[in-house]
């Protein structure tokens, strides 16, 4: 196990020193300069140039780069607008994104948890469809259409609920949003949930405690349950990474401002800040290799079978 | 004993041949068609996407109006309307007299163009980019996928690290730094889909081609001097054709969604052309004021969506039927 843990962590590090530098060297080949330069004059462009060391040789620029990242830092905004430090305003960005995330994924989980296990329990029943029907709608819709008619009747139809996301009102103004952005793992966690709980209460040793007597919620707790949930850890996996760009969505609608936002405006605002976009890239690469990690050692944890099989292979 | 005459015989007529119905031989595809619309929910998604298809192909030809086209009336004086903002409830505002004659059966947007006419040409555009942008997806992953499965060894090897390190990059770090490189439009958007794409598809291929390859077919022809190529093209690929058909009906939704995003976020499609996200961006832009604006776009792509997912899930269902189906 120590071994397993060791590889991947190994893998993911240099997976991650692979990506930045791709695109770092990326981001530096491009054409023309990260700042205005129709504005400026031509010494203040090679002054600008000397100042950001764009001058240098790109290995001796990358190098700059990863010891400023490794001692915590990400630099300066490039554009003539926003030349202040990057890291404080990303931090900001990052916990109103992660609060919304985190809250997302736990609703998604404990909701989609129970409509599964109502619907496997249901079987054939009305809440059964009644469930299959939601969890498919769930899938094939997408959630930004339920955001939209979300923040529609129960914010501005009926003012239920604030308009727009306020850090100040953090528990009232965050329901709709991590709400509609939970809906696609309520639904995928749904269907797994029910397929997984079905198959294990077909399998033999249930069949045997149901012989010997047990039955009802004591049946399903200690046998079906505890079996059916290993599986379901990998579909939370991919849920994790569509939160990211689930999250792009949802802070334009809701007026978030997270690190989706952030992303937008320094792509599609005036000017592209260069700096911005491989702080945010190298952030979102990072976070989202150590979620596959965490999952993968978790499922490791869980399940002793997995651990054995990458033993053998 | 009597000589049989010719009377002594008659033709049987046709319904007294029973054929054994139940073990019928049946060709591959006509098996897999025979379960696809014996399943309710596939014909339905079928239909929802010919609907559609129909639409985006044919409404736009016939309007009266274009896309792009900003609809305005000059009365007697010489004084000019724009047909701006004109819900599809007819008679709201003293500005919709002048249009009294004339159908918006959708509305028109807040420039003054007809949403009928842009909602299906958008369906037009999303339709196109999904197509071609998961089909070149397809002729890439698939190639990819078979050369890596067939060779193995170092090959595979190093093909799949590969595979390992583009997929751990998120499709959002991937669009951002595309979105830098290029035009914002249409190519950004089948650029990206190209990029990320692929590798789901490479992935079945793979999988399919290392089933395959030690068949004893495969052996034969290898014996027979088939070289590599042939082998991987001729062989072992139109024995993967339903799997990887299975996977371009899923891809093509998400195809859709990732398009009607990026025009959403703003680094889509550009005015005054017009799509799916784009149509939906600018609906949601007036959202309080104007709700019917946003209505048309919506429907199209939630029908879209459930149409192909459908499809996709008829498509799995009959190419592996359970014996209960049967």
């Amino acid at each position: 196990m120590t071994k397993y843990v060791a590889k991947r962590i190994l893998m993911s590090v240099l997976t991650l020193f692979i990506i930045t530098f791709v695109l770092f060297v990326l981001i530096r080949i491009m054409p023309g300069d990260p700042f205005p330069v129709e504005r400026m004059s031509a010494e203040m462009i090679l002054q600008k140039r000397e100042e950001l060391g764009l001058n240098k040789p790109i290995l001796e620029q990358f190098v700059n780069y990863m010891s400023m990242l490794l001692s915590g830092s990400f630099g300066n905004g490039t554009s003539l607008y926003n030349g202040a430090p990057i890291k404080p305003i990303m931090t900001a960005c990052l916990i109103n994104s992660f609060k919304i995330g985190v809250l997302s994924i736990l609703f998604g989980t404990a909701v989609g948890l129970a409509i599964g296990i109502v619907a496997a329990i249901n079987r054939g029943k009305f809440l059964d469809g009644l469930c299959t029907i939601v969890s498919i709608l769930g899938v094939c819709i997408p959630s930004y259409v339920f955001m939209i008619f979300l923040q529609y009747f129960f914010s501005y139809k009926i003012p239920f609920f604030p308009y727009f996301f306020d850090p100040s009102n953090f528990l009232a103004s965050s329901i709709m949003p991590s709400l509609s952005l939970s809906l696609f793992a309520i639904s995928t966690i749904a269907r797994f949930t029910r397929n997984e709980m079905l198959e294990v209460m077909n399998s033999d040793y249930v069949k045997l405690a149901e012989a010997k007597g047990l039955y009802g919620f004591e049946l399903i707790r200690k046998h079906v349950l505890r079996n059916a949930l290993i599986p379901i850890v990998t579909v939370i996996a991919p849920l994790v990474v569509s939160l990211l760009t689930g999250a792009m969505v949802i802070e334009k609608i809701y007026g978030i401002n997270g690190v989706g936002k952030l992303m937008v405006d320094a792509i599609a605002g005036q000017g592209v800040d260069y700096n911005y976009v491989l702080a945010l890239s190298i952030v979102f690469s990072a976070l989202y290799i150590g979620a596959m990690l965490v999952l993968d050692i978790l499922y490791g944890i869980i399940d002793p079978r997995i651990r054995l099989a990458t033993k053998e292979g | 004993m009597r000589t049989l005459l010719k009377e002594d015989f008659e033709f049987i007529s046709d319904r007294d041949i029973s054929v054994d119905e139940n073990f019928a031989s049946q060709g591959y595809w006509k098996g897999v068609a025979v379960h696809f619309f014996r399943n309710k929910f596939a014909v339905t998604g079928l239909i929802l996407v010919s609907v559609i298809i129909l639409f985006a192909v044919f409404a736009p030809l016939v309007s009266s109006y274009t896309y792009e086209q900003i609809i305005s009336v000059t009365d007697s004086s010489g004084k000019e309307f724009i047909a701006k903002s004109l819900s599809p409830q007819i008679g709201a505002s003293a500005e919709q007299n002048f249009f009294a004659d004339r159908t918006f059966l959708f509305g028109t947007d807040d420039m003054g163009r007809d949403l009928w006419t842009r909602t299906w040409q958008g369906a037009r555009v999303s339709l196109i980019i999904a197509f071609v942008a998961i089909f070149i997806d397809m002729l890439i992953g698939t190639s990819y996928g078979l050369i890596s499965g067939y060779f193995g060894g170092m090959v595979d090897n190093a093909l799949q690290r590969f595979i390992e390190i583009a997929g751990s990059i998120p499709t959002l770090v991937i669009i951002s730094i595309l979105a830098i490189f290029m035009e914002k439009g249409i190519g950004l958007v089948i650029a990206s889909l190209l990029i990320t794409e692929w590798i789901g598809m490479s992935k079945i291929a793979r999988a399919e081609c290392l089933k395959l390859k030690e068949r004893e077919y495969v052996l034969a022809s290898r014996t027979l001097g088939a070289g590599s190529f042939h082998i991987i093209f001729k062989q072992i690929l139109p024995n993967t054709i339903g799997p990887i058909i299975t996977q371009v009906m899923f891809s093509i939704p998400v195809a859709i969604f990732t398009e009607a995003f990026l025009s959403f976020v703003g680094v889509g499609i550009v005015l005054p052309q017009c799509s799916i996200g784009s149509l939906i961006e600018a609906g949601f832009g007036n959202i309080t004021i104007l709700p019917y604006q946003i209505l048309p776009p919506i429907t199209v792509l939630a029908i879209l969506m459930l149409g192909f997912n459908l499809i996709g899930d008829g498509f799995r269902e009959a190419l592996a039927p359970k014996l209960e189906d049967m």
